[in-house]
């Protein structure tokens, strides 16, 4: 186990830069995750971590070493990929010992070791099979059996559960989770996906277009984004955005589009009249008289709560309930966003703007 | 395989693909029948009665008595055997090799590098021999089993390393990546991953490049010149070919023994030589 620096770090392919600095401090034995829409440079960070992709400028350490011109086999990391890339001439023992057989490792030891992974992975029965007789979730197993064998400085997985049906996801996610606080070894984990990410993670970055938006644990993400972008991406229904300006005569509040206006608790002095995003997470509204009116477009029942789609002053918001209100398409309903828990963001920058 | 009613499949289906394989297997059967066809039979006209050109109720071994008494055609086999290997052992090690790097260590010019060598297998034979034969001549390899070694892999080579090339790339790099991460060097993952994954691609361009040095005709015969060196498809050819007296019963049977061997390669790795073609790598 080790901690990992990753200071200011850029990648560039010819001409184009896909990293532009990135830094992220992991401590010794954190479960990291690293998520953002496709493109943004998460992969590619991944690889550069794991010696396959070469370091443009920065460094990037493991324990105390920098590692910037270490060969993947000297970095003492261990990967899973999204393919899983089982050896398939290889049998599932064969395929979690080839590292400690490249290593000179005694035949004893390797079995003894696979063995006790296997165990772990509940692999056992499954030995002597080769990986195109396995199933998606038992591969994806046998791809992890690989990385414990070593007994890894690092781990790191680059979108292992893309692969495979919605359960097994979400059982491999609680698997991987259990893993972790088992074997407590340093783990950088990509994915695209926030809710894997908000599980899982000791440690959530957040990156967007080769830079870092924002690191936190999930819930420091989730009550307090630094900007639209992360507001946006984390929580599902994502956050509802208005745009409007700010009035702060008497009772600070927000003007939105159409002349609605919404409730605000506190604003940041000299801010009359700023146009602002005003972001409400759907869970944060609730149905009162004071609300702002608005007409309600669809209702979807999911049964432990409803998403209500409706329109507020033109613009189609999200909110999610769990009572069971009685709504159908058409009715109008008053909504009242709590003011305690509204985000103001910089109309032109994205900033957050209120504490 | 066609769906629908019986009479679709005979018409879509079973037809056609008889028609295909009696064309195809005709030259066979008609080498077959030749070889055991006594001569009094051979050489009639076909307009006479007793002309039975499908059959013969005569059989005989004379002509196979004939090729393995009076010719040296065992030693002509034990040469193109011995030539054929060997040029293909090289080639594939060349090949393999060729292929791997062009198609996995992107270093600059890979792609001009891969189409130049491809370019030179388009080159004809029949003009490269010219040049070829001043070579053979300068290294005094001319009538030795070495001229034809030497030379056959000027074509099997680029043949294989296109082939290869191919293959490999079918290969998921992630595959390699992660044996890296394992603790491989470049080449234990070659070794160890790459080319066990790549072996029905490997068995295809063996065999293509096996039976195009078996089959090669225009070398071997500029190159070779007593009965003793040559060749199947030379030997036949110049010692049962006389003037303009063909032997047709010893120059089939020539012709059917020289096609054994091939026939025999290709069914005992078919099955691997299909998924090469087809290229199957799963994950």
């Amino acid at each position: 186990m080790s901690s990992v620096q990753i200071r200011d770090v850029r990648k560039s392919f010819g001409t184009f830069e896909v990293l532009h600095g990135v830094s992220i401090p992991i401590e010794d034995g954190e479960f990291v995750v690293l998520v953002g829409p496709s493109g943004c440079g998460k992969s590619t960070l991944l690889r550069m971590l794991a010696g396959l992709e070469n370091i443009t400028s920065g460094t990037i350490s493991i324990g105390d070493r920098v590692v910037n011109n270490v060969q993947p086999k000297e970095r003492d990391i261990a990967m899973v990929f999204q393919n899983y890339a089982l050896y398939p001439h290889m049998t599932v023992a064969d395929n979690m010992g080839f590292s400690l057989k490249l290593r000179g490792a005694r035949q004893e030891e390797i079995s003894s070791r696979v063995n006790r992974a296997a165990e772990i992975l509940a692999l056992t029965p499954l030995l002597e099979r080769y990986p195109r007789q396995l199933s998606g979730g038992q591969r994806q197993r046998v791809a992890m059996g690989r990385a414990i064998v070593r007994d890894p400085q690092v781990f790191l997985f680059d979108e292992p559960l893309s692969n495979l049906d919605a359960k097994l996801r979400v059982a491999m996610r609680t698997e991987i989770k259990e893993l972790h606080q088992r074997l407590k070894t340093t783990t950088v984990y990509v994915t695209h996906d926030q809710i894997e990410a908000m599980t899982m993670a000791d440690k959530i970055v957040v990156m967007h277009d080769g830079i870092v938006e924002q690191m936190g644990t999930p819930l420091e993400l989730y009550d307090k984004p630094d900007n639209q972008f992360v507001a946006g991406f984390i929580g599902s229904p994502a956050m509802n955005f208005l745009k409007g300006k700010l009035k702060v005569n008497g009772a600070a509040t927000f003007e939105g589009p159409n002349g609605i206006k919404l409730p605000l608790k506190t604003v940041p002095g000299n801010s009359d009249g700023r146009p602002v995003v005003y972001g409400v997470r759907p869970e944060h509204f609730t149905i009162a008289d004071d609300g702002a009116e608005a007409e309600i477009v669809v209702v979807e029942p999911t049964g432990s709560e409803t998403q209500v789609f409706a329109k507020l002053g033109g613009e189609q918001v999200v909110a999610v309930f769990r009572e069971r209100h009685q709504f159908s398409p058409g009715d109008k309903v008053r909504l009242r966003p709590d003011p305690t828990l509204v985000h103001l963001f910089d109309e032109t920058t994205g900033k957050r703007m209120n504490a | 395989m066609i769906e629908g009613s019986a009479w679709r499949r005979w018409v879509f289906f079973r037809l056609p693909m008889g028609i295909f394989l009696i064309f195809l297997l005709f030259p066979f059967y008609w080498m077959i029948i030749t070889t055991f066809r006594p001569d009094g039979e051979l050489y009639i006209p076909w307009y006479r009665a007793t002309y039975k050109p499908f059959w013969t109720w005569n059989p005989t071994t004379a002509h196979l008595k004939y090729l393995f008494g009076e010719t040296t055609f065992a030693i002509w086999m034990w040469n193109t055997t011995f030539i054929a290997v060997v040029s293909t052992a090289i080639s594939l090690f060349c090949g393999v090799l060729a292929g791997y790097a062009l198609s996995r260590l992107n270093f600059k010019g890979a792609a001009l590098l891969g189409t130049t060598i491809f370019v030179t297998y388009l080159v004809p034979q029949t003009l490269l021999f010219i040049p070829l034969s001043e070579i053979i001549r300068t290294y005094s390899l001319g009538d030795t089993p070495w001229s034809l070694i030497l030379s056959y892999p000027t074509f099997l080579i680029p043949f294989c390393t296109w082939l290869m090339m191919g293959y490999f790339k079918s290969v998921p790099k992630e595959l390699e990546e992660c044996a890296r991460i394992d603790g491989a060097a470049r080449w234990q993952a070659m070794l160890y991953i790459v080319i066990p994954v790549a072996v029905p691609g490997i068995l295809s361009a063996m065999i293509f490049a096996f039976t195009l040095s078996w089959n090669e005709f225009i070398y071997a015969l500029v190159f070779l010149s007593s009965p003793e060196q040559k060749t199947v498809p030379v030997g036949v050819i110049s010692e049962l070919v006389r003037g303009d007296v063909f032997f047709w019963g010893p120059l089939m049977a020539g012709a059917l023994f020289g096609s054994i061997p091939v026939a025999i390669a290709y069914s005992f790795f078919v099955e691997h030589y299909v998924s090469g073609v087809t290229g199957s790598v799963k994950g």
